[in-house]
């Protein structure tokens, strides 16, 4: 199944929007661009609508994202999570950790 | 998603024997991707036998064992390791390594078989503590530890590389009823989040029928039948009946067999 990952600006945010089925084979390349993209903003978006599959190595990955944002005073955002993303959240009750948005504008308003 | 039409595990005419006694006679047994298998029985049915035969413990003296594709009778230790990496076991007793912390015991599959960083490494095996309610206990000691959350801190371990086919050796045994329901509902979960193929084995009928898509009875070594919940529960077996009714099994008795049994030196 198709895979990959993008990274965009939009504005002073950085969108990394992944799809496809998120597993060990690539969740460190995942990882790595979340942590290379805090290096040039301070506020990232992870856009999740097209994962169909993550295992926790990706969620690991989602989790250091975010915990890097906030001992950096930067922000961090999941969007759109697809339904095969949000099952695997709320087994570790991650659902209720992550700042979950629609959209990028739902983010920046909050 | 790229799912494939054979079974996971496929095993055919299944024999095994401790010393002259037969465990298992000819016993067939399939399971397919995605699904939740619950395998049934009474002691000394030859559950574990079984199970044991599955994961690759024992090499079968008789008869096929195919899991993922690899037939583990026939195949050499690396290829058996490399099916063992793709699959998590869940021992009855845990299983726990007693001189390492709750964290080091479930992270250690994870740093035995993989190259991630220490990071990936730590929240993997953390998130698999959260996910069976242990959340914060990864510095205890396995001593430290009530014989439920020794339970529950092995499946962590068990399931900390997202395994595609995951052994659960009676999970609800001596948990108390809530515990238990909850281990059930983490089951049916895992299968459908993590999209884990599951085995179980149980004698708890409750949580059998609570989680399984087909269940196996074995009896005395042979597989009585498979199939779902409702078509056991309306199975016209004497002896499926006595186990889902709790009777007391009428054990028969073959004199000269019994007499070989106390008398033989090497019997």
């Amino acid at each position: 199944m198709d895979k990959g990952s993008e990274l965009r600006r939009d504005g002073d945010w950085a969108v990394l929007r992944i799809w496809g089925e998120v597993d060990l084979s690539w969740s460190q390349d995942v990882r790595r661009q979340v942590l290379e993209a805090y290096a040039k903003v301070k506020s990232l978006a992870v856009q999740l609508d097209g994962v169909s599959y993550i295992d926790s190595s990706g969620i690991a990955a989602l989790v250091e994202g975010f915990q890097h944002a906030r001992s950096k005073g930067g922000r961090f955002a999941l969007l759109a999570p697809s339904e095969a993303v949000r099952a695997v959240l709320e087994l570790a009750r991650l659902d209720r950790v992550f700042p979950i948005f629609t959209d990028l504008a739902a983010a920046r308003a909050a | 998603m790229n799912e494939s039409a054979s079974p996971l595990i496929e095993v055919v005419g299944l024999e095994a024997f401790y010393g002259r006694r037969r465990i298992l006679h000819g016993v067939d047994f399939s399971v397919n991707r995605g699904e939740i298998r619950v395998i049934m029985g009474g002691s000394g049915s030859g559950k574990s036998t079984l199970l044991r035969h599955i994961i690759g413990l024992q090499r079968p003296v008789s008869g096929t064992v195919n899991i993922l594709g690899v037939d583990v009778g026939r195949s050499d230790a690396q290829a058996l390791l490399a099916v063992r990496r793709r699959l998590g076991v869940s021992f009855q007793g845990g299983a726990l390594i007693t001189s390492m912390s709750v964290g080091d015991n479930v992270a250690l599959p994870l740093r035995e078989h993989t190259q991630l960083d220490e990071t990936t490494i730590r929240i993997m095996s953390r998130l698999k503590l959260e996910f069976v309610n242990l959340g914060g206990f990864h510095d205890l000691m396995p001593s430290q530890l009530s014989g439920g959350m020794i339970k529950r801190a092995a499946l962590a371990r068990a399931i900390v590389m997202d395994p595609e086919l995951l052994f659960f050796d009676e999970p609800s045994a001596g948990l108390d009823p809530v515990v238990s329901a909850e281990l059930d509902e983490l089951i049916l979960r895992l299968r459908d989040a993590l999209r884990m193929t599951i085995v179980v084995v149980t004698h708890e009928l409750e949580s059998a029928f609570r989680i399984a898509d087909r269940i196996t009875v074995l009896d005395q070594g042979d597989v009585l039948t498979t199939g779902t919940v409702a078509e056991v529960r309306a199975s016209e077996n004497e002896r499926i009946q006595d186990l889902l009714n709790r009777r007391p099994r009428s054990v028969e008795v073959d004199v000269d067999e019994y007499l070989r049994r106390l008398t033989e030196e090497d019997a």
